[in-house]
């Protein structure tokens, strides 16, 4: 037996060095891209998209001709939903395979599991999910939004269009939605409302078993005052919630629920009947009616082969990331990561939903916020828009451990520039 | 659209009002062309002037409101793109749509989605809309309709309702009816200055339920920012604490009893996707890792069955009971013939093999079906909540599953009891030689039972796929809750799965509102591991001569 396992053990090992030997092969005239998403596990659900969205943006710049001359090409790995398994595969794409750029991660524990490789191998990741802030890496680039191109609006718009005067801040287990949650309880406060008006709670990964908790959002919905939720449940654990809301007939008139995780691909899983009207805050819908949208949407649908595909959020901040990144190397006239960096302040990029994204020395960008309304279809309703572009803040000005922070890469070439001791510290790697 | 000027807006307005004032004056009566440019206002609007136009609509009083408003809350209110003119769809599904012209309710022919704006509503507006339009639902002969349209108006009761709801209190037969618009006209009186009328409708309202009647009547003992009372009058506020009180006591106990559901149904749950294991854990002693997977592979079938059959979603979850049952059953057959069979009596390889299997059949099911969740629609039979009474609720889908369960188990227990192969499958477990001695085929009887096992699993996979998403990661999320009822229950008995599976889910909802449900799970678990540390063998150990050897 031992023998056999032995024998297996070898087979596989040398299975593992012959593919990757073949993925190393030199060729001169390519620009690897890393490709950094899960392809199995929890989150495939929502990354295997990213990765096809960049695999398509390279079909696309290769249409072109390919970038200084070269042919792109991608380099595909899979962390498997693991968070240590993700600094492997980022030292592997740095260090082994050389490649110019990654795109990639989803969760923020992934990203932090990442940080430290990307900032030892002087790496660039580009970064599409919307996220907690506190964080600017003088090698991540965010394209998804900070708390205040997403949560803040979204609260902003419950509280004076909706008149909402009670608050559930309902999130999952791990640091995106504690972050986000903190910075919107300390946001709430600040605007008068109550403490006793602000209940908070989490739920583990992949909860299902929302009954208890859905009772005691109507029950805490029913104390006469508008009342509205505020989810950063994110994954799975949404489907089983939405459809308990249902059957508990809390209908979004009564106590909507504003959603920061939730888009096209999620509801795609859902029936979704039970959940219109609930709300989205997003930098993009699938529903916006642009020409550029169009286009996408429609580049999308021949590229996967399937007309019944979504599109959101994060794969438009990877269209965004993707094209910067391609006009920083046209500038730098180079993929070295310095030179790279060094361009890419201060150039712009069209957004899908109109208007342009710029990038901001913080390593931030600038987004539109839109709320939506879920349809019967699926899709979203556009039932607000920020008046113009909102600037990305990786400092949240609403906590008072982050307020005087401030991220600059260009002037202070510091991620965490305390303006009142003038002292820069942590995310300083030089 | 919120962005735009307001003086634009108005500009704008103006210009449709006028073309399509001149458009159709010429063949209609005053009253039409108001209704129409009023309906023409719709297109360039804000939610906030749709919902002062919607009014003015229902103060003019045409006689087509109820049919416009109502194709407006269901969004089948569209204009047509060439001519800007107002229409209505039959229904929102087909493409293309059949058009009503809104005022003489004709026929308008069809026209393509994309020929046709759809005149949209936010939350707010669809909520006024619904308030607005049950009015015209207090006149109907169903004494549902009635009873939602009493309902809604409660919501906001104005004097208009209040006088309409007075009118019907005289003609109302259905008792539910009148008990929900003698609870409104109550609620009315309590804002009135009669005092006599109020202490009145203090008396009639501490025999509700309702929150909301809960929360007006605790609205009268407020005080005041400087600690006195809002209210004056003492015999009221006396009244009013008395009656607050009566209702509290009423609702804590049906909250109590809402708990004692929700434990009963994720219990349920819980004894679900564990009868299968304890079949092949409990009676056969094999440890299978794969059992959650067989239990993805029963809401996979489910799934399948559903986009077979699309037009009969009500009767396809039936459907799917058996062919779920054949599904995991065929598989577990199958990997009991090419594996397990190999490895009885060792117990450590039996659990790397078959968590090994796990991951094939996780990975086959990720390629193909694709690793996205799959969405199994629920049936209408099982949304929605059955309302007892106004302070509780029990949903359908949950009601039946504890049904199910409960179904489930009477069978399996019966089959065990009573058959031939329940016997065989006895036998073979309590001792094997004496079995083969017998004449029993007790390789059969092993394929059959883990064969038992797994179809039961599958069989499960139908009702999580109600519950939760279908996808590749279902089985892993419940394969230790299964494993923890049977270890707690007793493995190798039926009746312990059942009792332990039901406590541990009681237990659960009772700590979950005070501790979260993260805590809520950990103390469980805590506590199972402190109870198996005194009774390592369960609740309901095996005792007799086939205890020993296992």
């Amino acid at each position: 037996m031992k023998r056999r396992m032995m024998l297996i053990a070898a087979w596989l090992l040398l299975g593992a060095t012959v593919s990757s030997r073949m993925a190393a092969a030199p060729q001169q005239d390519v620009i690897k891209i890393g490709v950094l998403h899960s392809l199995s596990g929890t989150m495939a659900i929502s990354e295997t998209t990213l990765k096809d969205t960049i695999l398509l943006m390279i079909d696309e710049q290769n249409k072109k001709g390919g970038l200084l001359g070269k042919k792109l090409q991608a380099v595909v790995v899979d962390p498997a939903s693991n968070w240590p398994l993700f600094a492997e595969k980022a030292a592997q794409l740095l260090e082994k395979d050389k490649v110019a750029v990654v795109f990639g991660c989803w969760t923020s524990v992934s990203r932090k599991s990442v940080l430290p490789v990307f900032e030892k191998d002087n790496g660039l990741l580009f970064y599409p999910v919307q996220y907690e802030g506190e964080e600017s890496s003088k090698n991540v680039i965010y394209t998804g939004a900070a708390p205040n191109q997403q949560a803040i609006p979204a609260v902003d718009y419950l509280m004076k269009d909706v008149g909402v005067k009670r608050w559930v801040l309902e999130g999952t287990d791990y640091v995106y939605p504690r972050t986000t949650n903190k910075i919107l309880e300390a946001y709430l406060l600040s605007k008068g409302v109550k403490a006793e008006d602000i209940s908070i709670n989490y739920t583990p990964f992949g909860h299902s078993d929302w009954q208890a908790r859905v009772a005691a959002i109507k029950k805490f919905g029913s104390a006469g005052k508008k009342t509205a939720v505020v989810s950063t449940i994110n994954g799975d654990a949404n489907v089983p919630f939405y459809k308990e809301l249902g059957n508990q007939k809390i209908s979004a008139e009564d106590i909507p629920v504003v959603a920061f995780s939730v888009g096209e691909e999620e509801l795609s899983g859902v029936d979704t009947k039970p959940l219109v009207g609930h709300l989205a805050a997003w930098n993009y819908f699938e529903s916006i009616n642009t020409p550029e949208n169009k286009a996408f949407i429609a580049q999308w649908k021949g590229f996967i082969k399937n007309p019944k595909r979504t599109t959101n959020d994060p794969m438009e901040a990877h269209y965004i990331g993707f094209n910067l990144w391609v006009k920083a190397v046209q500038k730098a006239g180079s993929t070295d990561v310095d030179k790279v960096l060094a361009a890419l302040p201060g150039l712009e990029t069209p957004n899908l939903t109109g208007g342009m994204a710029k990038m901001l020395p913080n390593h931030h960008i600038t987004k539109p916020v839109y709320i939506g309304e879920v349809k019967a279809d699926g899709q979203f309703n556009v039932v607000w828009k920020s008046a113009g572009l909102v600037p990305g803040d990786a400092w949240s000005d609403y906590l008072p451990a982050s307020k005087d922070i401030d991220a600059d890469w260009v002037t202070l070439k510091c991620g965490n520039y305390n303006k009142v001791t003038k002292k820069c510290s942590g995310q300083n790697y030089k | 659209m919120k962005n735009t000027p307001t003086g634009v807006r108005w500009v704008l307005m103006l210009f449709a009002l006028l073309g399509v004032g001149v458009d159709v004056a010429h063949a209609q009566s005053p009253k039409d062309t108001g209704f129409v440019s009023m309906l023409g206002e719709l297109r360039e609007a804000t939610y906030t002037d749709k919902a002062s136009i919607a009014e003015r609509l229902i103060q003019d009083g045409h006689p087509n409101v109820r049919a416009v408003l109502t194709a407006f809350l269901e969004d089948r209110l569209y204009f047509r793109n060439d001519d800007q003119k107002v229409l209505l769809a039959k229904s929102a599904d087909v493409d293309p749509l059949n058009l009503i012209d809104p005022v003489s309710m004709q026929d308008a022919g069809s026209a393509p989605v994309d020929k046709l704006t759809k005149i949209g509503t936010n939350n707010s507006l669809r909520r006024m809309l619904r308030t607005t339009l049950a009015r015209f639902g207090l006149s109907s002969p169903d004494a549902g309709v009635r009873l939602a349209a009493v309902r809604d108006m409660l919501r906001s009761l104005d004097e208009s309702n209040v006088a309409l709801l007075r009118e019907r209190f005289d003609t109302e037969t259905n008792s539910r009816v009148k008990k929900e618009i003698t609870t409104g006209l109550a609620l009315a009186a309590l804002a009135g200055s009669d005092t006599r009328a109020r202490l009145e409708a203090l008396r009639t309202l501490k025999n509700s339920v309702s929150q909301d009647v809960r929360n007006r009547v605790a609205l009268l003992l407020d005080k005041n920012p400087d600690g006195s009372f809002i209210e004056t009058d003492d015999n009221v506020r006396q009244a009013a604490s008395a009656s607050l009180e009566v209702i509290d006591e009423w609702r804590a106990l049906y909250s109590a009893l809402e708990t004692l559901f929700f434990g009963l149904s994720l219990g349920s749950v819980l004894v679900l996707i564990a009868i299968g294991l304890a079949i092949t854990f409990g009676v056969m002693g094999v440890i299978n890792m794969a059992h959650g997977e067989l239990m993805m592979l029963g809401a996979y079938t489910t799934y399948v069955v559903q986009m077979a059959m699309p037009g009969h979603i009500g009767i396809s979850i039936l459907v799917a009971i058996p062919a779920a049952f054949i599904v995991a059953g065929a598989t577990g057959v199958l990997l009991e013939r090419t594996i397990i069979r190999f490895l009885y009596g060792r117990p450590l390889e039996t659990l790397l093999a078959t968590f090994g299997v796990s991951l094939v059949l996780q990975q086959s099911v990720r390629s193909i079906f694709s690793a996205l969740n799959r969405s199994v629609v629920t049936p209408d039979w099982m949304s929605g909540s059955l309302q007892l009474n106004d302070a509780l609720a029990i949903t359908y889908n949950r009601l039946y599953i504890v049904l199910f369960t409960l179904i489930v188990f009477a069978i399996i227990l019966i089959v065990l009891r009573s058959t031939r192969i329940g016997l065989e499958i006895r036998a073979v477990s309590q001792n094997r030689a004496m079995a083969k001695a017998m004449g029993i085929r007790t390789e059969w009887v092993d394929a059959m039972t883990f064969g038992l096992g797994s179809a039961i699993a599958g069989v499960a996979g139908v009702a999580l796929s109600q519950l939760t998403n279908v996808g590749p990661n279902l089985g892993q999320s419940y394969i230790i809750d299964s494993f923890m009822v049977v270890v707690f229950g007793g493995v190798g008995n039926l009746w312990g799965s059942l009792i332990g599976g039901m406590s541990m889910g009681i237990v659960n909802q009772l700590l979950e509102p005070y501790s979260g449900a993260v805590l809520a799970k950990i103390f469980v678990l805590v506590a199972l591991i402190l109870f198996i540390q005194i009774r390592p063998r369960g609740l309901f150990p095996q005792t007799g001569r086939s205890a020993e050897d296992k």
